[in-house]
């Protein structure tokens, strides 16, 4: 089997690599990220037990519709809308927080707590918790939790959880559609590898494409 | 609940029975079948056809968690059916030792997910003994396995590059794929740094392979860890047993899962005893003879649990080496990224599944304090993204100046953060070491006397701990890599990992390539089998996996399983001529 007769296998045959790439995005105007809490169909090459195990965690519910909201406003505070893509909230991300946190039990105490803590530090600070204080205060609360290097003591336990959110908000962001089209990910598509294109080894100075000559 | 058990005897007599359908039982079932035998495989786990199973060229937002591990070590989409834990199927540690057992339950076994990286071993990895006057030499040497070798590679496909290295043997090879830029930089700093890297080696067709209907040639999407639907990588499933079906010769029971061998007043085997998984039945199928390829561990475990007047040690365990002398490859790894590489130019960079570049060992152990040697693995480039991406950005965001030139301060948020992403994206790498550990004596799996499966099959028993060669070798390692990095242009890198870790020294199994327990050797009373991987004790039982290795060298086990595999095969085709078995 030559190279054509193995995309012809794959049933994307003889067809320019523009249809190609449309053919690798998503049919229809369903975004894929709308698919991140929908019950997992039995399909193949998973094992029956996995099945169960996404179709059990989906029918779960783990945070309260106030943790989901205080989720969401702190994701689009985190990756916002801008001129190139979407925000976190476009991007399905609390969805995506909702099941991790389900996948992966040693998020959830950091994250419940972590929530309740940044409201407690809002209500007595503001006089109201994270979700209701202004935008500015929102801005504020975050400015004083988002740094490492320069948050106060008192703050530490913030930070621990800013770390946590921000990792599970870009995890949850750049896997999904919008997020890999941000970035410029070009790849998982039938193609050729030849090396590193000419244009690029120019820019770092290397004259060939194995890197023997710099 | 059932309660009316029974043992189902079959009358048919196969001419081979064959445990596991990994790359030995693979191998020796292609071989036997092409050759007109009459031939019954059993698997542990499902049928697994990458074709219609690989979740090869899916998104990572078609997995709800991302492709994160958290059912398959791997991620997600890794077509490993299996890992270091199975429910149900338990294995235990004594002395407070540790080892970490993977197996793959499935149609070619854990062929459907490694690394493809396909090395020869050299001819001082089969015979190093002069060298260190340590660990025992093999009954056999290079030259009597490199027509077999050269015979994989013609029917299996590698590439690679012609190196001319003593104790790196060349194969007939397909065209490497070229470096990304990211390996660029780390072949930059490893000449600086004086070490030798190459050209990978792997068992992926960057070309049609020649005189191959079956396989499409690869379109470099960089899954090869999810099996590949074209057939365009080896797999077990793909290149071997599924060939070996279509011949007409060859059946495989899936689900089935090997009890016991049983044998007759003579001692020979005459068969195995198996509970199927999908009724929970027990099986009793007959054979001429018996082809162990459930790998190390499993085919130790199978002899050990096959006791009889005949072999009252387990059979052919008259000598006692059975599940002595495992050994696991060494692992330390280390990983930074390249500021000069922020904001870099996009383009399809998957490449292929397996090595782009690697490390060959050539150094002289004679200025070292370790026997033996590793090579390294390399990797970088503009991946895939999935769980995890651009993880703990507060430890990289602070260190490098912004857009404007202003140094940043650590972590944040908003716009300017996602500007970091995308700055950030691509510019990381790693490298990891695989190393010779000694075989030795008093590191052995045995059978748990009081543990059983959920089969009531009694289970392995590990006991496994690392000594200062292997300590000492991985710190080595660690300086090599520090080398590389201080090289590499502006890379940013963290410290080496040092005595507290034992220099990043990864647990006995975490490398996956544990070998050794049923070795072969030229002397009943030290060896399971003779060179031919036949047991002395039991002349039509053979074992074709990684157990019949007397030391392994830093190469992964599995060109060479297939190697022997074959050599096994052919053999048992012209003593079956002799009438011998």
């Amino acid at each position: 089997m030559n190279r054509r007769d193995s995309l012809k296998a794959l049933g994307i045959g003889a067809i320019s690599t523009g249809v190609l790439l449309e053919a690798c995005k998503p049919k229809g105007n369903k975004l894929a990220e709308d698919n991140t809490a929908a019950p997992a169909a039995a399909e193949a090459g998973r094992q029956p037990f996995e099945v169960e195990r996404d179709k059990k965690l989906n029918a779960e519910k783990f945070f309260t519709d106030h943790e989901m909201t205080t989720i969401t406003v702190l994701g689009d505070i985190i990756i916002p809308k801008d001129a190139r893509s979407g925000s976190a909230s476009d991007a399905k991300v609390p969805a995506f927080i909702e099941f991790i946190v389900k996948d992966m039990p040693e998020h959830q105490t950091p994250m419940r707590g972590g929530l309740r803590w940044l409201d407690v530090q809002c209500l007595n600070k503001y006089g109201k918790t994270f979700v209701d204080a202004s935008s500015a205060q929102q801005i504020e609360m975050v400015t004083a939790i988002a740094y490492p290097k320069k948050a106060k003591p008192e703050m530490a336990q913030g930070v621990s959880f800013f770390n946590r959110m921000r990792d599970l908000t870009a995890s949850g962001f750049y896997t999904s559609k919008i997020g890999i089209d941000d970035l410029g990910y070009v790849g998982n598509q039938p193609g050729k590898w030849d090396g590193v294109p000419a244009d690029v080894l120019k820019q770092y100075n290397i004259s060939d494409p194995w890197g023997n000559k710099w | 609940m059932n309660n009316d058990i029974q043992i189902k005897k079959s009358s048919e007599v196969y001419d081979a029975i064959i445990v596991g359908s990994g790359a030995g039982g693979g191998m020796s079932g292609y071989v036997l079948a092409h050759a007109g035998l009459k031939v019954l495989m059993l698997e542990a786990g499902p049928f697994f056809d990458p074709a219609k199973d690989s979740m090869q060229l899916k998104w990572p937002y078609e997995s709800a968690r991302r492709g994160a591990g958290t059912t398959r070590y791997f991620g997600d989409f890794d077509a490993a059916y299996g890992g270091w834990e199975i429910e149900g199927e338990p294995y235990t540690t004594t002395d407070k030792t540790e080892f970490h057992w993977f197996r793959s339950r499935m149609l070619g076994g854990r062929t459907n997910h490694w690394g493809r990286i396909s090395l020869r071993m050299g001819p001082d990895d089969f015979k190093g003994h002069h060298i260190d006057g340590l660990t025992d030499d093999w009954p056999i040497s290079y030259d009597d396995v490199k027509p077999f070798y050269d015979k994989v590679d013609r029917l299996i496909g590698v590439y690679g590059t012609v190196e001319g290295l003593p104790n790196e043997p060349d194969g007939i090879f397909l065209p490497p794929p070229k470096p990304r830029l990211n390996e660029l930089y780390i072949k930059k700093g490893a000449a600086k740094a004086g070490v030798k890297v190459i050209a990978g080696r792997g068992s992926v067709l960057t070309e049609a392979l020649p005189g191959n209907k079956d396989r499409g040639a690869c379109f470099f999407c960089g899954q090869c860890g999810r099996s590949c639907k074209i057939y365009g990588d080896f797999s077990s499933s793909s290149c071997l047993v599924i060939p070996a079906i279509k011949t007409g010769n060859l059946k495989v029971i899936p689900n089935a899962m090997v009890r016991e061998v049983l044998t007759d007043a003579n001692g020979l085997a005459t068969g195995v005893s198996y509970i199927s998984k999908e009724d929970m039945q027990e099986y009793q199928v007959k054979g001429k003879m018996v082809i162990l390829g459930a790998s190390a561990g499993e085919s130790a475990r199978l002899l050990l649990n096959s006791k009889s007047s005949r072999h009252p040690n387990g059979l052919a365990n008259s000598s006692g080496v059975v599940g002595r002398y495992i050994h696991d490859s060494t692992g330390s790894s280390a990983g930074g990224w390249l500021p000069e590489l922020m904001d870099r130019k996009r383009y399809n960079e998957d490449g292929v599944g397996s090595v782009h570049i690697y490390g060959p060992w050539v150094y002289d152990n004679k200025k070292l304090n370790f026997p033996r040697g590793y090579h390294i693995e390399f990797g970088g480039g503009l991946h895939m993204p999935g769980y995890g991406f651009s993880g703990g950005i507060q430890n990289m965001n602070g260190v490098v100046p912004g857009k404007d030139g202003k140094m940043k301060e650590a972590g944040g948020f908003g716009a300017d953060l996602k500007e970091d992403y995308r700055r950030f994206y691509g510019t990381g790498f790693g490298m990891a070491g695989r190393g010779t550990a000694i075989a030795r004596y008093d590191n052995y799996c045995e059978i748990d006397p009081n543990v059983v499966d959920k089969f009531g099959i009694p289970v392995l028993r590990f006991h496994y701990t690392w000594s200062d060669y292997e300590i000492q070798q991985a710190k080595h390692m660690q300086d090599t890599f520090q080398d590389i990095m201080h090289n590499m242009g502006g890379a940013i890198y963290g410290p080496p990992q040092g005595k507290e870790t034992n220099y990043g020294l990864e647990a006995p199994g975490m490398i996956i390539h544990e070998v050794g327990t049923v070795r072969m050797g030229d002397d009943p009373k030290k060896s399971a089998l003779n060179k031919y991987s036949q047991a002395h004790d039991c002349n039509n039982l053979f074992v074709v996996d990684a157990a019949p290795f007397v030391q392994q060298g830093d190469k992964n086990a599995t060109w060479t399983i297939l190697a022997l595999s074959m050599r096994t095969a052919e053999y048992i085709l012209s003593q079956r001529k002799k009438l011998n078995v």
